[in-house]
């Protein structure tokens, strides 16, 4: 079963209260869920919606057509009218004799109780005529709101009186427990990840789609004693977080495309004074506002060519929410290990897009820090000695007895002191470019490739894209043989599977969410091997698997 | 007392003969060896421009990082190591032209941070043109006609921001400078000094017979009268105070974060296992 349920509305009417208390209701049944949001830049009014998809199978990505609508003004009945699918429901305040609309008097009923909770009046209703009790549900009011514990009654009332009001139209079950017991969006998971990873300082300025992130590890800066400040801009983001880095703390900031704009220079200036930074991008379509509220993957060759001229950086991409935990904890070791910036690339579809997971599984999880032996320090410490493999061993300001640490973003010798001379400039980046060439034997990710041994076809993408893709694999597999490549490292670019790949007889279909076809220009411009067809969607929403379907029908079968 | 041959203030510089940075190099020695600091217990933060240069011609922790942008990594520090001396240094270009957005929050903030200005109200090192503390009449490469805006007088910026420690010193009174350095130490919060120096190659108005003609020592002055140090920052022209213009107790920025206590925070050691229970919530 597959069943996908629309909340529709303006800002400000209570969309994400409803979504909380139906996704965690939900998981509690033992559906799998796959949860978007669609909203605009505004805080009050316009027309904002989020989709929960739910199922007793694992899900990767969204669908099409809607089966039941909760359309909590006039307007989104309109709105969404044709995505309904065949035998879809319509719950709204809308009173119609056609089939498919089911009329409920919200506001009616909340204004005896509370007129502020009539998206709660919806969600009872909704759990009618699903045909779920809502013993789950009331467990989900009473957490929701358990902070503001005057309006709990109010609303357990109001869940009633809306499941009261309307007739059952489906027939959903408890499926009982389930292996993947997590649900989590894609800004929390990375906050997670880097939680884990022993975050001590973030710094940030809010911009969406990344202020999920900041809210997330704010909200936990108390109970676990580190500090998250907020920035007056974003260059001071890059330069506090480094600042703390420097003095020994994990340290973090988060962004999207014209945040990271400004923080070209400080990632350069990460890169020539080794100082070990966690970043991530949450990419939007720009260029500079573009749709700040919209998924992109359109910042990709930006973040591999971040600032002037050459250092060490990776840049990884995440391909789902579960990933995105692992990935940025991945992210604070090897930022660590080499002492370089370590980009990593979320989208809105990532960021505001929850999922079930299964279980973060910590056993092979460890802080590596990789910083300097004291008692291995002998005479004057130098922070950018010459080793074998580039790299120097790091301390921080107070670590080593009558020893200070200097770091330059002038070009430097060992000691950090400006020198201009061409003999130590050629060394410092040779010295730099080592620990690239050991980056790329000891700790790239290959993509993953999953598919039959001779297909006809191989999808590319990276990142977010990995779920829908997967997705359309599967549809297509009826029809064709087709196989799938997702990318985790897209910088520096793993090349070995692509390389086997291209000796396979199989045409490669990069598809990606932007308009340029980046990343086919990234593998062409790294090894040659170029696609042969390019699905691209630059409109600032994701790809569903039956639209990548679609359009690989249109665009590229023959 | 700390050797102050420990500080190593007589390396080899780039700076031109006669720069005002040198005797301000050596009234920092003189000011870190007399409150008996080791150079491991003090960091410096500098940006760009021939002051920025100092951590390579006096021995302490440094990060001499970007132009405008030596404030905000020093932050990092402040909740890192609360024992830590934290110095911010750079010229008039880099503090206020370049940084200005920093300097602006972090008088907010009120990090327990020395902040020290090399004020010779010109560019040095790309060699003379206008800084925001420049005189309108000043002509260079750049301003062929004078400068199209008014200086800034970053004192009275500062007192009107209600930064929690205000200063003027010059390099041509090292005694006072070094008190200056002295009191900014002691005092817990933000602590800006704008020092006036000569650059003897670009700058041929505010010389150093410009500065010693002007300048004079507050005396009777109560530092702790608002509206009274409003009155004495406002003085710039023929008569220019020196000395502790404005100095407020006030709540730091590690005071403001209540749950840091004492806490050097580069000491958490923590492991994956203790952090388990970030993971429950989301089931």
């Amino acid at each position: 079963m597959d069943f996908n349920i629309v909340i529709a509305g303006e800002a400000g009417q209570g969309l994400k209260t409803v979504e909380a208390m139906l996704t965690k209701t939900f998981s509690r049944h033992g559906y799998y869920l796959f949860s978007t949001k669609d909203y605009m830049s505004r805080v009050r009014g316009g027309h904002n919606f989020m989709q929960i998809r739910i199922s007793d199978q694992k899900l990767e990505g969204p669908d099409e057509g809607i089966d039941l609508l909760l359309a909590l003004n006039e307007e989104s009945v309109e709105i969404h009218r044709p995505e309904m699918s065949e035998d879809g429901t319509i719950l709204s305040e809308v009173e119609s004799d056609k089939d498919e609309m089911v009329y409920l008097d919200a506001s009616g009923i909340a204004k005896e109780v509370n007129p502020r909770a009539v998206n709660t009046v919806f969600v009872g209703a909704a759990f009618k005529i699903m045909g779920l009790p809502t013993d789950q549900a009331e467990e989900a009011v009473k957490e929701h709101f358990a902070k503001k514990e005057a309006v709990v009654d109010d609303n357990l009332d109001l869940l009633k009186k809306g499941y009261e009001a309307v007739e059952q139209s489906y027939n959903l079950k408890d499926l009982g427990k389930k292996e993947e017991n997590m649900v989590i969006d894609g800004n929390s998971a990375v906050g997670l990840g880097a939680l884990l990873a022993g975050l001590s300082y973030y710094t940030a300025y809010p911009m969406s789609p990344s202020t999920g992130i900041l809210h997330y590890v704010a909200g936990k800066q108390e109970e676990l004693g580190i500090v998250v400040e907020q920035s007056e801009d974003e260059i001071a983001s890059i330069n506090m977080a480094l600042g703390g880095s420097y003095a020994g703390m994990r340290s973090m900031t988060g962004t999207s495309g014209g945040g990271l704009a400004l923080m070209a220079e400080g990632i350069g200036l990460a890169g020539i004074t080794e100082i070990p930074i966690v970043i991530a991008d949450v990419q939007r379509p720009g260029p500079a506002t573009g749709l700040p509220t919209r998924t992109g993957q359109g910042d990709l060759l930006f973040a591999i060519n971040i600032a002037q001229d050459e250092f060490p950086l990776m840049v990884l991409a995440p391909k789902d929410q579960e990933d995105a935990v692992y990935q940025t904890f991945r992210a604070f070791n090897l930022a660590d290990k080499y002492q370089i910036p370590v980009i990593i690339l979320s989208d809105q579809f990532l960021g505001d897009g929850s999922k079930t997971i299964k279980e973060i599984d910590t056993s092979e999880m460890k802080i590596e820090r990789h910083l300097v032996d004291p008692a291995e320090v002998e005479g004057e410490y130098k922070r950018y000695k010459y080793t074998e493999d580039g790299i120097s061993p790091r301390a921080y300001p107070g670590q080593l007895k009558d020893n200070i640490v200097l770091i330059d973003s002038d070009e430097h010798d060992e000691y950090a002191h400006i020198v201009e001379d061409a003999e130590t400039r050629n060394k410092m980046v040779a010295k730099r470019n080592k620990k690239m060439e050991k980056l790329k034997s000891e700790d790239l990710l290959e993509p993953e490739y999953t598919g039959p041994e001779a297909p006809d076809y191989i999808l590319v993408g990276w990142g977010s894209t990995a779920g829908p893709l997967r997705e359309a694999k599967e549809i297509l597999s009826d029809e064709y043989e087709v196989g799938q490549l997702a990318f985790n490292d897209v910088w520096p670019l793993p090349t070995k599977t692509l390389e086997e790949i291209a000796e396979k007889d199989a045409k490669l279909v990069f598809v990606e969410n932007n308009a340029g076809a980046q990343f086919d220009r990234l593998v062409r411009s790294e090894t040659g091997i170029k696609a042969d067809y390019n699905i691209l969607k630059d409109d600032g929403r994701p790809f569903s698997g039956r639209e990548i379907y679609r359009r690989f029908k249109e665009e590229v079968s023959e | 007392m700390v050797d102050k041959n420990l500080y190593q203030a007589d390396r080899e510089t780039a700076w031109c003969p006669g720069c005002g940075n040198f005797p301000l190099r050596t009234a920092l020695a003189d000011a870190l060896a007399e409150m008996d600091l080791k150079p491991e217990e003090v960091t410096m933060y500098t940006g760009i421009g021939q002051a920025a240069k100092m951590p390579h011609y006096i021995k302490v922790n440094a990060f001499n990082g970007l132009h405008g942008r030596s404030f905000p990594p020093a932050i990092g520090m402040r909740v890192a190591n609360p024992e830590m001396t934290v110095i911010v240094e750079s010229g008039d270009g880099c503090s206020y032209g370049e940084g200005g957005n920093h300097i602006l929050h972090n008088m907010r903030r009120n990090p327990d941070i020395i902040h020290l200005v090399h004020d010779n109200q010109i560019y040095g090192l790309t060699k003379g043109q206008a800084s925001p503390t420049s005189v309108e009449e000043l002509r260079t490469p750049v301003q062929t006609h004078g400068v199209n805006a008014e200086p800034l007088n970053p004192v009275r910026f500062a007192v009107g921001m209600k930064a929690s420690f205000v200063a003027r010193s010059t390099v041509g009174d090292r005694d006072h400078l070094k008190e200056m350095i002295r009191e900014a130490k002691k005092h817990k919060g933000y602590a800006l000094i704008d020092i006036f120096q000569p650059c003897v190659s670009f700058n041929k108005i505010n010389t150093y017979q410009w500065y010693s003609k002007r300048v004079y020592k507050l005396e009777d002055h109560d530092p702790t009268d608002h509206a009274a140090a409003m009155k004495v920052a406002q003085e710039f022209g023929d008569e220019i105070p020196i000395g502790i213009i404005y100095r407020e107790e006030k709540p730091t920025f590690r005071d403001r974060i209540p749950y840091l206590k004492d806490k050097a925070l580069v000491d958490r050691d923590v492991q994956v296992d203790d952090l388990k229970h970030l993971i429950d919530e989301f089931k």
